[in-house]
């Protein structure tokens, strides 16, 4: 006991198709665990197989969060245990101002958990104190969800749900792609916000970058469907060096 | 051929009623109810043989013998008011065709506001009635309308003078209250706003009580140059009935025709439009939603045409169809030779909750002139499952993240609606079908 997750020989797949072939891979609370590896790895695979989004399919396996078994529960169910995932590609909502859907998420996860709704005042307050520490715009609020939002705004959303969620565990799938500097340093300091002895983060990312703001405890390579190798933060430095391709060779 | 047994039915009903239909002393009167009757003996009633009926078959009407209604009265302490103010307002309400009763606010009514009963127009001042009705307008294919023009006891006359403007909204309510046997009734409205006039309208449809009833309605509207009608409507009928409204709207130049329709209610429905924009300038919005669901059937049936230059037109209408419903669009924007740099921008969406959900859209564009804008389009598509998973993973059940969809969806369409005040009420009405579609669903 005492893990935040054990994922044990994962196997899952799309449309019939293997991408994850066997993955073993533990977090405990307080870590911070990156994964990487090349395009097509299953590393976007593995972040929908952890929220339950239709269409993957778990073929063997077993995934515990906090010891419970995570596969049973649906997105909605594990997002009110605390599991977060800040998506590659937030989607867009027309017609959902964002605020709303803040306070619909954040309301709907205080249910879940048996605790009171906040009212409009206590919302407005929460949010009006977020988006000031992570330096966004009110005006992202007013628009509905995602839309025409620039792509580092996209990003800087999620991570405005994430720190109005407040998960346990929050999943990051390449949040850093196609960042500016100053986003991803707004990024980093919304992750590094969070991280308590209590708080898991995985990062999945494809380059090291990210990783010098947000450090890791540990950092896995991810190559055809399984974790090809396992370090400490130096080996995002030497992938950086080195590239994936030995690995791509080494799991083939 | 079409049946014959109800239509025959109706002209006996005809026939034993004509003596004592309102006006029947004026002879023009007469012979325009002679005129209606006859045009609905031989056109018979719609069928799918007719192209503008092809995906709307009546068939209650083939198979119900529906009695003329009689007078008749109910409580109307407990009508429900879709205006904020409450009650404030005028009011206007019809029981089963007849007026029961007029309020209008003597301190807000302004002078040159004529506002009442069609019936009771017509005994004070028939001369006035006969200058429009009937005029407006070319209905020949239209039987249902023939019907109407022939039966017509009673319905909205609201005449407002040049120049006058109307502040607060007319709340008219059509009250359909079902007795033990299936009823007809055939309300005729008429609106005329004379040059530099403004009114509100909102027509309210509800039903009481559980049987069967048709309402038949028709309303003439003329615009004249340079006046503003906004023209809202929400169906709201009860659940066996079937409720066909067909319109006619003659806007002159710089006039401006902005109408809503919320349809939730009716078995069958059929809410169709025809708008000429006969002067230069003229302008018309004819926006929707409609929500359907169970057996129920939701045509809207629009045709816009543009006589004169630099008219315009704006067409959204945005549907959600569940369980076993079926709804219909057919939307016609024709832009007549000599209608030039006149523009027309047409939308139909429909949002499919159930694979057993249809929907028959069919837009059409007629272009006879070169220096014009038009647009149009049309969607049909299930709710984003993109969405739904986000929302879900943020923790928002999986009913309520559809309800937030689907209300998403329809709202941009009241967005449209000009009377600020209404909105609420049609949100919450949206509200309402939604969170009782998904409770449905989930059990």
């Amino acid at each position: 006991m005492g893990y935040m997750l054990e994922i044990k020989n994962l196997h899952a797949s799309v449309d019939g198709k293997a991408i994850l072939k066997g993955i073993d891979l533990t977090i405990g609370p307080g870590e911070v665990h990156a994964i990487m590896g090349p395009n097509g790895s299953g590393k976007s695979t593995l972040a929908y197989v952890l929220t339950g989004r239709e269409g993957y399919e778990v073929t063997e396996g077993q995934v515990l969060y906090q010891g419970r078994d995570l596969l049973a529960m649906s997105p909605e169910e594990r997002a009110g245990e605390g599991v977060f995932l800040a998506f590659q590609y937030p989607v867009e909502i027309p017609g959902v101002p964002n605020t709303t859907f803040l306070k619909e998420a954040l309301n709907a996860q205080r249910k879940h958990r048996g605790e009171t709704p906040l009212d409009a005042m206590e919302f407005i307050k929460l949010i009006r104190r977020t988006i000031k520490d992570l330096g966004i715009s009110d005006e992202l609020l007013k628009r509905p969800v995602n839309v025409g939002f620039s792509g580092g705004e996209k990003k800087r959303n999620e991570i405005l749900q994430m720190a109005i969620l407040k998960p346990t565990l929050a999943v990051l799938d390449e949040t850093d792609s196609g960042l500016d500097i100053d986003a991803l340093k707004t990024v980093a300091d919304g992750v590094n916000a969070l991280r308590t002895p209590e708080r898991s983060i995985l990062v999945i990312t494809h380059y090291q970058r990210l990783l010098d703001y947000i450090v890791p405890d540990r950092v896995h390579v991810l190559a055809q469907g399984r974790i090809a190798r396992s370090g400490g933060k130096e080996l995002a430095l030497e992938l950086e060096r080195t590239g994936y391709a030995a690995f791509a060779d080494a799991a083939a | 051929m079409p049946d014959s047994a109800p239509v025959q039915s109706f002209v006996e009903q005809f026939d034993a009623l004509r003596g004592e239909l309102p006006g029947a002393a004026l002879p023009w009167l007469c012979d325009l109810r002679a005129a209606g009757i006859e045009r609905f003996a031989s056109l018979g009633l719609p069928a799918p043989g007719v192209e503008a009926w092809k995906y709307t078959r009546l068939r209650p009407l083939e198979t119900t013998d529906f009695l003329p209604a009689t007078a008749h009265t109910v409580n109307i302490d407990h009508l429900p008011t879709l205006l904020p103010q409450g009650g404030i307002d005028h009011r206007v309400i019809f029981v089963n065709g007849r007026l029961m009763q007029c309020l209008a606010m003597p301190g807000e009514r302004p002078e040159g506001v004529e506002l009442g009963g069609l019936a009771d127009a017509l005994r004070r001042d028939p001369e006035a009635v006969g200058e429009h009705l009937g005029r407006i307008g070319a209905p020949d294919g239209q039987a249902l309308l023939a019907l109407n023009t022939a039966m017509m006891r009673d319905g909205l006359m609201l005449r407002v003078k040049r120049g006058v403007s109307v502040a607060l909204p007319i709340e008219v309510v059509y009250v359909g209250a079902a007795g033990p046997q299936p009823l007809a009734f055939h309300p005729r409205n008429l609106i005329v706003l004379e040059p530099g006039s403004r009114a509100t309208v909102v027509e309210h449809h509800i039903g009481l009580g559980a049987g069967a009833y048709f309402a038949n309605s028709g309303t003439e509207i003329r615009i004249g140059e340079g006046a503003e009608l906004h023209h809202y409507k929400i169906q709201d009928e009860g659940a066996e009935a079937v409720h066909v409204a067909t319109q006619h709207v003659h806007l002159e130049a710089n006039a401006l025709y902005d109408a809503f329709t919320l349809t939730t209610g009716a078995r069958l429905s059929r809410h169709e439009v025809s708008v000429r924009l006969t002067g230069p300038g003229a302008e018309c919005h004819l926006n929707g939603a409609y929500m359907v669901r169970g057996k129920q059937h939701c045509d809207t049936t629009t045709t816009i045409e543009h006589m004169a230059p630099r008219t315009s037109c704006r067409e959204i209408f945005k549907g959600v169809i569940d369980e076993q419903a079926r709804a219909v669009f057919q939307g016609r924007i024709v832009i007549h030779r000599g209608a030039q740099q006149s523009n027309g921008h047409q939308l139909s969406k429909a949002l499919l909750l159930s694979n057993r959900a249809e929907i028959d859209t069919k837009p059409e564009l007629e272009i006879y002139a070169d220096d014009v804008k038009c647009s149009h389009g049309a969607t049909v598509g299930d709710l984003d499952r993109d969405a739904l998973f986000y929302l879900r993973a943020r923790g928002i059940p999986e009913a309520a993240a559809r309800a937030i969809l689907i209300e998403a969806f329809l709202a941009d369409t009241i967005n449209e609606v000009a009377a600020e005040g209404l909105c609420p009420a049609l949100m919450a009405s949206i509200g309402h079908w939604v969170s009782s579609a998904t409770r449905r669903a989930a059990s």
